[in-house]
C-alpha cells in the first residue's frame, strides 16, 4: 500500500530532517509513530499526505511513485487516505454536520446520497446530538471527533492520524483509540504519530520511532497485536 | 462497520442547500465589497458624464449646422426695417433654406437682457437686429451664393454661419471623449489593482478554507471554481450597489431641472444646467460596467486561488 525507499527530507538549504527513512504499510495494518518532540513526525505525516516532496528516496503510494504524480492524481490520492490533525482542521462556519461531509462534498455528490452515512457516522462518534453544532462551541473531544469523522467519511483505505489524542484527556484518548482500532478491524490501514506511551502501552501493534531523522521499527510481527487494554 | 442508527438525525434543516463552504460575511469579503462599489461608482459615474458631454455636444452642433444667422447693423441714412425686410426674403429664395425669420424688437431685447437689463427701449439704441435662418435637412444650402447675394444688396450685413463654432465644439466633443475614455482606462486599471489585492487579501484570510479543502481531495478546479463562484457573488453585489448608485444619480440630474422648472421664479435653472439625461444607451454603458467589474473580480480570485494552490503544492 505504501513504502518509503531511502526517503531523505530538507527544508530548502536547511540540515536532513528526515534521513534513508524506509519503511512499508501493509493493508489492514496498525501502527503508531513515535518519537521525542522535533524528531520529524509531521514532516513524514506531510510527506504521506503528499503535502510535501521529499530531497531524495522513492514513495510509492497504491503503487505509484509520488514523484510522478499530477495535481488532480494528488487529489483523487488525497480521496483514498483519511487525515486526522492535532489542531482539527473544521471549518469554523460550516456546522458539524457539514464539515464531517465536506470530502462528498468536494467530490461532486449530491447531498441527498451521503446524507443517512454522515448522520450514521457521526452517531458511531458520539456526535449524534452536535450535528447542527459550530466547531468554536464544540468540546476538544467533539472537535476531534468531528476530525475524526471527517476522516473517515469517503472509506479510506489508510488513515493518518497526527496526535490524534494530543488535545484530549486519558478516558477520551482511551476511547478514540478504541475507535481507531474497531476502524482497523474494518479493514483501514492505520498510521497514528503520538508521544503518549502510555497510549501505545494500551495496545500491541507495530511502533515506527523517529529519532533524529532516522526510523527505526520495533520489529513488530502481526500475529502478536490486537490485545487492547 | 457502522452501527444502523434511525432516521432521527436526518432533520428537515439539512435538506436544501448546503451552507457555503467560503464565509460569506468576513472583515475581508466586506472590505472587498466596498472597494468593488465604489470604483464601480467612479467607473460609471466618468461613463455617464462623459456620455452625457458627448451627446450635449452632439445636440448643440447639430443644431448650429442646422442654424445660420444675418446680423444686420444700422446703417446711417438706411431704414433697418426695410434692409431686414431684404435679408429674410434673400434668404427664403435661396435653395436649402427651410425658413427664415427676423427676431422682434421684443425678443432682441429678451436676449440683450442678462447684460442690459429689462425693460429697455430698444429703439434709442443703434442696435443690430438679427435675422434666425433655418436650413433644409435634406437640401444642401448654397451658403456662398447667399452671402454674396446679402452684401449686394442689404446695407449693414453679415452672415454668420458658426462654423467656426462647430468645429471648436466637434474639438471639444472629441476631447471629452477621449480624456473621458483614457480615465476610464485608468479607472478600469485601478479597479483591477484593487480588486486583484482585495481579493487576495479575502482569498489569504481564507487560506485556511484552501488548505482544508486541498487536504480533502478537493481538485484545484473545484476550490477555484468555489472561490470564484464567491467572489462572483461579492462583484455583481458591489458592482450593482456602485452601478445603481450611478444610475440614481444620473436620474436624478434627468429629474431635477423639470422638477424645478415647475417652481416659480425659478425657471431658469433649468438653462443653466442644460441637458442632464443620459439616455438608455448611457444607461446600458453602466450596466456594463457593473458586467466589467464582476468578471474582474471573479478573474482575479480564481486567478489568486491557483496561485494560492501552486504555493500549498
Amino acid at each position: 500500500m505504501l513504502r518509503f525507499e531511502n526517503v531523505g527530507l530538507r527544508y530548502g538549504t536547511g540540515p536532513e530532517v528526515l534521513r534513508d527513512v524506509s519503511f512499508e504499510i501493509a493493508p489492514n495494518s496498525f501502527q503508531f509513530l513515535t518519537g521525542p518532540s522535533g524528531a520529524g513526525k509531521t514532516s513524514l505525516l506531510r510527506l504521506l499526505f503528499l503535502a510535501l516532496r521529499p530531497t531524495r528516496g522513492l514513495i510509492t503510494l497504491f503503487d505509484r511513485d509520488t514523484a510522478c504524480l499530477e495535481a488532480d492524481d494528488i487529489a483523487a490520492m488525497r480521496r483514498r487516505i483519511g487525515l486526522v490533525f492535532q489542531d482539527f482542521r473544521l471549518l469554523d462556519h460550516l456546522t458539524t454536520y457539514e464539515n464531517v461531509a465536506l470530502p462528498l462534498r468536494v467530490q461532486g455528490r449530491e447531498e441527498a446520497g451521503y446524507r443517512r452515512d454522515v448522520v450514521e457516522l457521526l452517531h458511531w462518534v458520539g456526535l449524534g446530538d452536535r450535528l447542527h453544532a459550530l466547531p468554536p462551541i464544540l468540546s476538544g473531544g467533539e472537535k476531534q471527533r468531528a476530525a475524526i469523522a471527517r476522516a473517515l467519511i469517503g472509506r479510506p483505505e489508510l488513515l493518518l492520524a497526527d496526535e490524534p489524542t494530543g488535545n484530549v484527556d486519558p478516558p477520551l484518548a482511551r476511547r478514540l483509540l478504541k475507535l481507531f482500532v474497531e476502524l482497523n478491524r474494518s479493514g483501514t490501514a492505520i498510521l497514528m504519530a503520538t508521544h503518549d506511551v502510555a497510549l501505545m502501552n494500551q495496545l500491541d501493534a507495530r511502533r515506527l520511532v523517529l529519532a533524529e531523522g532516522r526510523l527505526y521499527d520495533d520489529g513488530y510481527e502481526p500475529m502478536r497485536r490486537q490485545r487492547l487494554c | 462497520m457502522l452501527k444502523r442508527v434511525t432516521n432521527r438525525g436526518l432533520e428537515a434543516s439539512m435538506v436544501g442547500r448546503p451552507a457555503s463552504i467560503v464565509p460569506s460575511d468576513g472583515v475581508s469579503s466586506r472590505a472587498l465589497l466596498t472597494v468593488i462599489a465604489i470604483m464601480t461608482f467612479v467607473a460609471a459615474l466618468i461613463v455617464g458624464i462623459v456620455g452625457v458631454a458627448r451627446d450635449a455636444a452632439v445636440h448643440w452642433r447639430s443644431d448650429m449646422v442646422r442654424e445660420i444667422t444675418i446680423q444686420v447693423r444700422p446703417v446711417q441714412g438706411r431704414d433697418i426695417t426695410a434692409e431686414i425686410a431684404k435679408a429674410v426674403d434673400i434668404a427664403r429664395k435661396t435653395p436649402g433654406v427651410s425658413d427664415a425669420r427676423a427676431l422682434t424688437r421684443d425678443e432682441t431685447g429678451k436676449l440683450l437682457e442678462p447684460w442690459l437689463g429689462a425693460g429697455l427701449d430698444l429703439g434709442a439704441l443703434p442696435m443690430p437686429r438679427l435675422v434666425v435662418v433655418r436650413l433644409s435637412e435634406t437640401a444642401e444650402p448654397d451658403l456662398a451664393s447667399l452671402r454674396r447675394s446679402l452684401a449686394g444688396e442689404v446695407a449693414g450685413v453679415s452672415l454668420d454661419d458658426h462654423r467656426t463654432w462647430s468645429a471648436r465644439l466637434t474639438t471639444i466633443s472629441e476631447s471629452i471623449t477621449l480624456a473621458g475614455v483614457a480615465l476610464l482606462a485608468l479607472v478600469l486599471f485601478a479597479t483591477t489593482l484593487s480588486v486583484t489585492f482585495a481579493t487576495r487579501g479575502a482569498v489569504a484570510t481564507n487560506r485556511g478554507v484552501v488548505e482544508v479543502l486541498h487536504l480533502v481531495g478537493a481538485h484545484h478546479s473545484f476550490i477555484a471554481g468555489t472561490f470564484q463562484r464567491h467572489f462572483l457573488a461579492v462583484g455583481l453585489k458591489g458592482g450593482l450597489i456602485g452601478g445603481f448608485s450611478a444610475a440614481l444619480l444620473f436620474a436624478l440630474g434627468d429629474i431635477a431641472p423639470k422638477v424645478i422648472a415647475w417652481i416659480p421664479g425659478v425657471s431658469a435653472a433649468s438653462l443653466l444646467t442644460g441637458q442632464f439625461s443620459l439616455g438608455g444607451y448611457g444607461y446600458a454603458e453602466i450596466a456594463g460596467i457593473v458586467v466589467l467589474v464582476t468578471i474582474v473580480t471573479a478573474l482575479a480570485s480564481r486567478l489568486t486561488v491557483r496561485r494560492t494552490l501552486r504555493e500549498i503544492d
